[in-house]
């Protein structure tokens, strides 16, 4: 049987097929990872904690119905321009947001091949282009000529830049334990890792980067600009942000790219973390060819429920309260993380 | 290294330049001080810190606000004018529409003083259903506010919980009165009708959910970190300058001062037989009001239990006429709301409606003190002092 699968999935394909394939796969992953988030965790997660009874009532068993028709109201409606618009700009600035999601996929490995290029600079890559969605904010809040999505997006800047530092010092310290930027590399390494000799569930960082995990769950949170952190598209306060003249289709694609990078996030940090698509035990490549994706899933469910149950429990953080948090708590602790990390690695 | 050495800066063609351009080629000059020009933002009339159209402008400077100019207005109704043309039992309907969370507590004071002029008095019975009513609409007004704020704060689910919580409630009103949002119960010498069976004992049990609200209020909002870094030490009203402006209410008591119309001012309903506390909190920021309306929600249902036990058996209507003339003269009638202090100053003339009437509602004196208060402050603390304020704009409007 693993024989037949390994023998399946070694099919021996020309590269343009191989391209193709990988280039579908990626354009698929990003709205149906949305689609995913948003119906577990938007649409069930929070009508439960919520006890809201609207999303629950479409179409019968659990309210199935409720995503397709928000998707359907999403397309019916009419496509606003303001008049006083920066066109172009305005059109590009959702695309821009969406397609910083698709590239950080590129880099996330799903199984033992399974990963579209396995960078060298795997996650150096990944927290660069992911940033990248803050230039798509930019222009839509510029863009929009509205004061509202003004304050939006300058507040989306400033955030990004002081949340950064911590999200990257927080994978320092991984990277520093694994001995390689590349995440297939620091997936390996986790699997082949052990505990004082015992390798019974190989070596997930997050035993010893607990702290490493906690800020970049913080910071990733800020920088999806979820609860805590949701200034730039504060719903009480500025409406909706960046966001507010934005309907139908192109309101969508901020949708999807919001949920897209939310998964995004969650599955790296799955990866470094929490051993990535490997399940401890089993060494069989043949075997994790087939579960791999399946695993990583898990594992990027579990990351987004924290993410998800914070954002529906906590208010919201003011501006410079924000600011102060990043720069006098967290930012001080991953550099501790590290000097504690770099200390223990030349020590053992 | 002599001045010399400077390489000269090259010298601007003389071209014909856009007046425009210029001004951007000044700003991008070394050494000039870039002039940020303050921004207007215009806060409403559609906004939704603002709970209907309330609009407020305001100047800002980066995310700090200079100058807050509340304009009111966009519900004005005429209510104080219809009056003039309405019988005094058709008035009712009117009223229940300034504040409308609690509909009920507006009736209480205009029936009141329609009676003080006629000279009847409500039987002891219609009394204390009136004023268990009343606290029922304070506890659901409350309620909605207590969830709302987590609301404007930023945090989603405690919204839910306020309405879920205040459906109870209004099952009750609808239970005793027929009506969710505007019973128009009230008449003049009493209540329309009895309670129903087995709403007494419905009530009892409903408390405890209130009581189990406000747990979970005290908790989920009150108890949170993040909630509590918003709302202390913001938006803080001194109490002389709160009384000047006329804040009434919680808001008032928030600031330190002890002072509630349901034990200080002239006796209505059956307050003076009610043994209760009157909260305050010393601090006068948006968490104190938070916090004094979480203690009040608390309050109005252990008074409604207390209500309950004490209720006494009778006739809920007094005598009288038919066809209701108030003969000529003129009162003046003020109860403690949700919202604060209400008043209605009645000119009768010996007719069937009256001849003016005024209304003092707690909302315009509560938003009148918004100027001073917002300025100084960051955008995001105006919202979090408007949801504290808690305002409705039929109160404001009229």
């Amino acid at each position: 049987m693993i024989g037949a699968t390994n023998a399946l999935l070694a099919i021996d394909v020309g590269w343009g097929t191989t391209l193709a394939l990988k280039t579908l796969i990626i354009l698929m992953i990003v709205p149906l990872t949305a689609l995913i988030l948003g119906y577990v965790f938007l649409l069930k997660m929070m009508s439960h904690m919520q006890s809201r009874l609207g999303p629950m009532d479409p179409g019968g068993f659990h309210g199935w119905f409720q995503l397709v028709g928000d998707g359907i109201k999403f397309i019916q409606k009419e496509d606003i321009m303001p008049g006083e618009a920066d066109r172009r700009v305005f059109a590009l600035a959702p695309v821009v947001v969406v397609v910083s999601t698709f590239l950080v996929f590129v880099v996330i490995p799903a199984g033992p091949d399974l990963v579209v290029k396995n960078l060298d600079v795997g996650v150096f890559y990944a927290l660069a282009v992911s940033s990248l969605s803050v230039i798509g904010v930019l222009m839509a809040g510029w863009a929009s000529a509205n004061k509202f999505s003004l304050i939006g997006a300058l507040r989306a800047a400033a955030q990004l830049i002081a949340y950064e530092l911590p999200l990257l010092l927080a994978v320092v310290g991984v990277v520093i334990q694994a001995g390689t930027m590349s995440l297939q590399g620091i997936v390996l390494a986790q699997h082949n890792g052990e505990i004082f000799g015992w390798s019974g569930i190989g070596f997930p960082f997050i035993i010893t980067q607990f702290i490493g995990f906690g800020l970049f769950l913080v910071a990733s949170q800020a920088e999806l600009t979820q609860t805590p952190f949701d200034m730039p598209v504060a719903e009480s306060e500025l409406v909706a942000g960046y966001m507010v003249e934005y309907t139908g289709f192109r309101f969508l694609f901020f949708f999807i790219g919001e949920f897209g990078t939310a998964f995004a996030f969650a599955a790296i940090a799955a990866t470094l973390f929490l051993g990535g698509w490997t399940l401890p035990g089993i060494d069989n490549i043949g075997v994790m060819r087939l579960l791999g994706p399946g695993v990583l899933f898990i594992k990027i469910m579990f990351v987004a429920f924290l993410m998800f149950w914070v954002r529906f429990t906590y208010p919201r953080l003011r501006e410079d309260q924000l600011q102060s948090l990043a720069w006098k708590v967290l930012i001080p602790l991953g550099l501790l993380n590290i000097l504690a990390t770099a200390t223990l690695k030349v020590a053992f | 290294m002599s001045t010399t050495d400077i390489p000269s800066v090259p010298v601007m063609p003389d071209i014909q330049i856009d007046p425009r351009a210029l001004r951007h080629l000044a700003d991008a000059a070394i050494g000039v001080e870039l002039d940020t020009g303050d921004m207007i933002l215009n806060l409403g009339p559609q906004h939704p810190a603002t709970h209907g159209t309330l609009r407020i402008v305001v100047r800002l400077d980066g995310e700090r606000v200079l100058a807050a100019d509340p304009i009111i207005g966009y519900m004005h109704r005429g209510y104080e004018k219809l009056t003039e043309f309405r019988t005094y039992p058709q008035i009712t309907t009117l009223i229940n529409r300034i504040d409308w969370l609690s509909s009920f507590a507006n009736e209480v004071p205009f029936i009141a003083g329609a009676e003080q002029l006629m000279g009847i008095e409500a039987p002891p019975r219609a009394l204390y259903i009136r004023t268990i009513l009343t606290e029922l609409s304070r506890i659901a007004t409350f309620l909605l506010f207590l969830g709302e704020m987590g609301l404007q704060v930023g945090a989603l689910t405690p919204a839910f919980y306020g309405f879920r919580d205040r459906e109870h409630i209004l099952n009750l009103i609808e239970g005793a009165t027929g009506g969710r949002f505007h019973p128009n119960f009230n008449r003049i010498g009493g209540i329309k009708e009895d309670l129903p069976w087995g709403w007494i004992n419905e009530t009892r049990t409903t408390m405890k959910t209130v009581f189990d609200a406000c747990d979970v209020f005290e908790d989920l909002v009150a108890g949170n970190e993040i909630f509590e870094a918003r709302t202390r030490s913001i938006g803080i009203i001194p109490p002389e300058l709160g009384a000047a402006y006329g804040v009434s209410g919680s808001n008032l008591r928030a600031s330190g001062v002890d002072w509630d119309l349901r034990r200080d001012g002239k006796q209505y309903l059956v307050y003076p037989d009610l043994d209760f506390k009157v909260w305050t909190h010393p601090d006068g920021d948006s968490f104190a009001r938070y916090w004094v309306r979480l203690e009040e929600t608390r309050e109005s249902a252990r008074m409604v239990l207390q209500m309950l036990e004490q209720m006494p058996s009778g006739p809920i209507m007094a005598k009288v006429p038919r066809i209701i003339k108030v003969p000529a003269g003129e009162v003046w009638v003020e109860t403690e709301n949700p919202l604060g202090q209400m008043g209605y100053y009645i000119v009768s003339k010996g007719a069937t409606g009256p001849f003016r009437v005024k209304i003092r509602s707690a909302s315009f004196s509560n938003v009148s003190i918004l100027p001073w208060l917002l300025t100084g402050t960051f955008v995001a603390d105006v919202v979090t002092i408007l949801a504290s304020l808690y305002f409705i704009l039929g109160d404001i409007d009229r």
